[in-house]
């Protein structure tokens, strides 16, 4: 089993990690310390002290409060969307494309969906204004909640990782 | 003397009748009872806790399988030289696979590897049904299947099977697999449109017993033959496969004469429950425990008048839906559960049971199980719940397949959003990838080709598409198809030669990526002019009022498809006169660019109809064939200037597209070069961000919007059509539907009150009401 340092995963979460050791990472059998390499790294770059218990997109955490210990779903900006087993999508600022005019913003005129059978839905950070996600479904859809992490196996029998103190 | 022959004849027939096929007393079917009972009980595949040859000689077990899978490869290349078809012989779309003998893949070939599952759901009919009484297996017999309603994809993948003796008793069987040019079906092309039942989807052959003694039965050759429009093709292809066939039956021999039957017939079975376990092991190491929801959707523009169906109750635009829920749990073992997908429809794109999970494996061997040992153990330690009645389910005979990949493609970008979500939260980002792009388009057709022939043309250059967004880099450009991991686009001069269909471009197809920080790798577009044809027929296929992908983390879903097609275009004369012509790419279809280098008169047809049926076609008439892109990654905001800068010049990306989408901030030198002003684009996107948030509402004020849309009812009929069968299939998904929205306890949609015609929604009649039929049931239902 190959191993990489703390640069190399560094190096990978900023896309700029070498091919060869790229080619390693895929061909090779997985390194189970990754992530707790991972954590430290992404630590190391949010501007906060709250915990990354788990990261769950570019910009986006469940992270342990440094204040209450309680965990929820944090921007690396610093705003939070509340408990970490919320949806965390109903707590952001959406807009939606549902009108040709806003879809041409995105897409040449015949390379967007009819906006009658499929819809954008853009979810922003409220705070920072980044995209977060992007949904593509009919109108009506309810937003989906995407993934509830079991947390607490993860890290005590998977990853062998002491489970974060946990509040609430 | 005749006495003596003939008691001896009945003598040798009654042991073998004693011994049966198997030569232990057993029926087949018997002894798949007890091997699918060992693995219910005991939770290893036959009961198998223990793998004894791999424990106690682990470097002969292994020497087994390098001898089989190498085998297996090598016979795939041989035969597929023997084809003339560039479906076969130039893309590769065929397969080989080995099962032991209940029917229980042991090892496969490269390839559309999807057939591990469909061939096996073959043999496992012919046990079901007593096919060893009637008609009888033999050695050297030879069996072809392409029944959709028993697992097969669609029709145009058909199977020769071939059952293995030795030693006077059977011990596995081999499949093989073509990708054949047509079928017969209502039109030409391998996958046609225009059907909406299995009536129309061409020639059907269930598990018919086409040959013995190694020989095609001459029956079956004249009757194939004129069954289909392409029998040159037709029997080049049954030869591949009888020829790779025979290459395994003897690789097999060969392998049972060193190694002996008893370690071979261990390893056949030790084999699965390795495969078993490799999945349990790799999700463990990969993926997080939990539960993950997704959804996918693909649009069926049935009311255009493009679209000529048989029946006017297939009239109407229709959704595909595809909630799936997929559950980690922490002891590594899976649950997909598919309730709430919409029903079957009257169209040529349903699945059977066994094509929806079979397929999946042929995403998940290139990220979740990227090695050689694909065979059954991975379904086997896999729980599927394919509600029936769905479109991946059937609970109708009639249902049509011709061209199932377009629901399963679509269906299948949602798993791949999902355990690239749990790779990316586990720090495993290299496996991340977006999704998958629709892929199509499918230039189809046929008429008389450039030799004077009845033809039918298949073009395979959707094996090239874009590739989804990775969490580190770009996806890959007009480069792959899920359905096939060594997909090839072919060479243009082959093609040339298949087809009377002239290049007068083939381009990448530009903004068709998914944007992102990482963008989807581009399709490709191929402008076409019919030349040398007569009476010559074409049709689209693919999606074009919705995407199938979405982008993932920010990134948004490759562009939609959209159609070009003109006729009367003058292109004759302008050749004569050397007038200007419409070469390379439509860069941006908004500006329409071949419509100034063709006849003005000409009838063009630009729009987002991407499913048609056959359409008549004049030489010099123009056909764009568009292959879509796949979907990005990551805030587009966040992209390199660098590689916006790169798109630009290569014609990746429009300028209008850099500013709005990317918020960069351009410009373009004397000599055409394009570059991203660093700092000024900084500045600019922090604009985009501030701009986003103004126009944005906080997402329960939005809910509050569009809960009153749906209670006035504000959508459309297809949308509304697709929602009362997903309701009507499953209460859950309607309660979870009305919570979320909050609606009142009487609110309830049902497709009777939509005014378009309802058939199949409460009449329906399963294939296993027919006499004397035992489905194989696969899957939770
Ligand atoms: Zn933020």
């Amino acid at each position: 089993m190959s191993t990489y340092t703390k640069q190399q995963v560094k190096n990978l979460t900023e896309g700029k990690l070498d091919w060869d050791t790229t080619m390693r990472m895929l061909s090779m059998p997985k390194d189970n310390e990754r992530f707790s390499i991972y954590l430290d790294v992404l630590q190391a770059k949010v501007p906060w002290k709250d915990k990354i218990v788990l990261p769950l997109g570019p910009h986006l955490y469940i992270a342990q409060s440094a204040k209450t210990k309680q965990w929820v779903t944090k921007c690396d900006c610093g705003h939070e969307f509340g408990d970490y087993r919320e949806n965390w999508k109903l707590n952001a600022a959406i807009y939606v494309r549902d009108n040709p005019e806003t879809m041409r913003d995105v897409y040449p005129t015949l390379m967007a969906p009819d906006t009658e059978w499929q819809v954008y839905r853009e979810y922003y950070c409220p705070e920072c204004g980044v995209m977060l996600d992007v949904e593509a479904p009919t109108p009506w859809y309810p937003v989906i909640h995407d993934f509830e992490p079991d947390i607490e196996a993860f890290y005590s029998e998977w990853v062998n990782l002491p489970v974060p103190e946990r509040a609430g | 003397m005749k006495t003596d022959a003939s008691t001896s004849k009945k003598t040798k027939a009654a042991e073998e009748l004693v011994g049966g096929l198997l030569g232990n007393g057993q029926t087949l079917k018997q002894y798949r009872d007890a091997i699918q009972d060992r693995t219910k009980t005991t939770g290893f595949y036959n009961g198998l806790e223990r793998l004894d040859l791999r424990e106690s000689d682990p470097i002969r077990y292994e020497k087994l399988f390098s001898k089989l899978r190498g085998g297996l490869v090598h016979s795939r290349e041989t035969a597929k030289k023997i084809a003339a078809s560039p479906i076969v012989e130039q893309e590769g779309e065929l397969c080989f696979t080995l099962y032991n003998a209940a029917g229980d893949c042991v090892l496969t070939s490269t390839g559309i590897i999807i057939h591990v599952g469909t061939m096996g759901a073959a043999i496992k009919y012919m046990i079901e049904n007593d096919w060893e009484s009637n008609p009888g297996i033999n050695p050297g017999d030879m069996f072809t299947n392409n029944d959709c309603s028993i697992g097969n994809v669609h029709p145009c993948d058909i199977a020769t099977i071939v059952p293995i003796f030795i030693q006077g008793k059977l011990v596995g069987w081999v499949g093989g697999v073509t990708h054949v040019i047509d079928t017969g079906s209502i039109t030409p092309g391998s996958m046609s449109t225009g059907q909406v039942q299995r009536f129309g989807d061409g020639f059907m052959i269930t598990c018919r017993k086409t040959g013995v003694n190694d020989k095609p039965l001459r029956d079956w050759l004249h009757e194939s033959q004129r069954a289909v429009r392409t029998p040159k093709y037709w029997i080049l292809d049954e030869k591949t496969r009888i020829a790779g066939c025979h290459m395994i039956r003897t690789l097999v021999e060969e392998v049972v004469a060193e190694e002996g039957l008893e370690a071979y017939e261990k390893f056949a079975f030790e084999v699965i429950e390795e495969g078993r376990r490799g999945l349990i092991s790799r999700l463990k190491a990969m993926t997080i425990p939990g539960k993950y929801r997704k959804a996918a959707f693909v649009d069926v523009p049935y009311a255009h008048p493009d679209v000529q169906t048989p029946n006017a109750f297939a009239k109407i635009d229709t959704i595909m839906h595809q909630p799936v829920e997929i559950d980690i749990r922490k002891d590594g073992s899976w649950r997909l559960d598919f309730e709430g997908a919409s029903r079957w429809g009257w169209h040529s794109y349903n699945a059977h049971q066994v094509a929806f999970t079979s397929g999946i494996w042929v995403m998940m061997t290139q990220t979740l199980v990227p090695t050689q040992r694909i065979n059954d153990g991975a379904y086997y330690g896999t729980e599927f719940r394919l509600p029936k009645g769905t479109w991946m389910n059937p609970d109708d005979r009639r249902t049509g397949h011709a061209y199932a990949w377009h629901f399963l493609v679509s269906g299948w970008s949602a798993m791949w959003r999902a355990l690239s979500h749990s790779y990316f939260s586990r720090g495993y980002l290299e496996e991340v990838n977006s999704g998958n792009a629709n892929t199509s388009n499918w230039l189809q057709g046929g008429g008389i080709n450039q030799d004077g022939e009845i033809h039918a043309v298949n073009s395979f250059e959707a094996s090239s598409c874009g590739t989804g967004a990775g969490a580190i880099k770009d996806g890959l450009n007009h480069a792959a198809a899920i359905w096939n991991p060594e997909g090839d686009m072919g060479d243009i001069e082959i093609w040339e030669m298949a087809e009377p269909l002239v290049y007068l471009g083939r381009s990448a197809k530009c903004n068709s990526g998914g944007y992102g920080k990482y963008r989807g790798g581009t399709g490709f577009e191929t402008l076409r002019m019919v030349w040398n044809a007569q009476d010559w027929t074409m049709f689209f296929m693919g999606n074009g009022y919705m995407n199938s992908d979405w982008g993932m983390m920010g990134g948004y879903p490759s562009a939609t498809g959209y159609r070009f097609e003109a006729h009367n275009t003058g292109l004759k004369e302008r050749i004569t006169y050397g007038d200007t012509l419409p070469l390379g790419a439509d860069t941006n279809p908004a500006e329409a660019g071949y419509e100034n280098h063709i006849n003005v008169r000409a009838k063009v047809k630009r729009d987002k109809q991407c499913m048609t049926t056959e359409d008549c076609y004049e030489n010099y008439d123009l056909y764009l064939n568009y292959l879509r892109g796949g979907p990005g990654f990551g805030d587009p905001l966040e992209r390199e200037p660098e590689a916006i800068a790169r798109d630009l010049n290569n014609n990746l990306l429009l300028p209008e597209y850099a500013r709005k989408v990317h918020g960069a901030v351009i410009e373009q030198d004397d000599k055409g070069v394009w570059s991203v002003d660093v700092k000024k684009t900084i500045a600019n996107r922090a604009e985009h961000r501030k701009a986003r948030l103004a126009r944005a509402l906080p997402t329960r004020e939005w809910m509050k919007k569009e809960r009153d849309r749906i209670l006035i009812g504000r959508a459309i009929t297809a949308v509304k059509q697709m929602y009362a069968t997903s309701f009507a299939l499953s209460p859950k998904f309607l309660g979870e539907f009305k919570t979320f929205w909050n609606l009142p306890e009487d609110w309830t949609l049902n497709e009777e009150d939509l005014d378009i015609p309802t058939y199949g929604s409460k009449y329906r009649e399963d294939l296993s009401k027919l006499p004397d039929v035992h489905t194989v049931v696969l899957v939770e239902e």
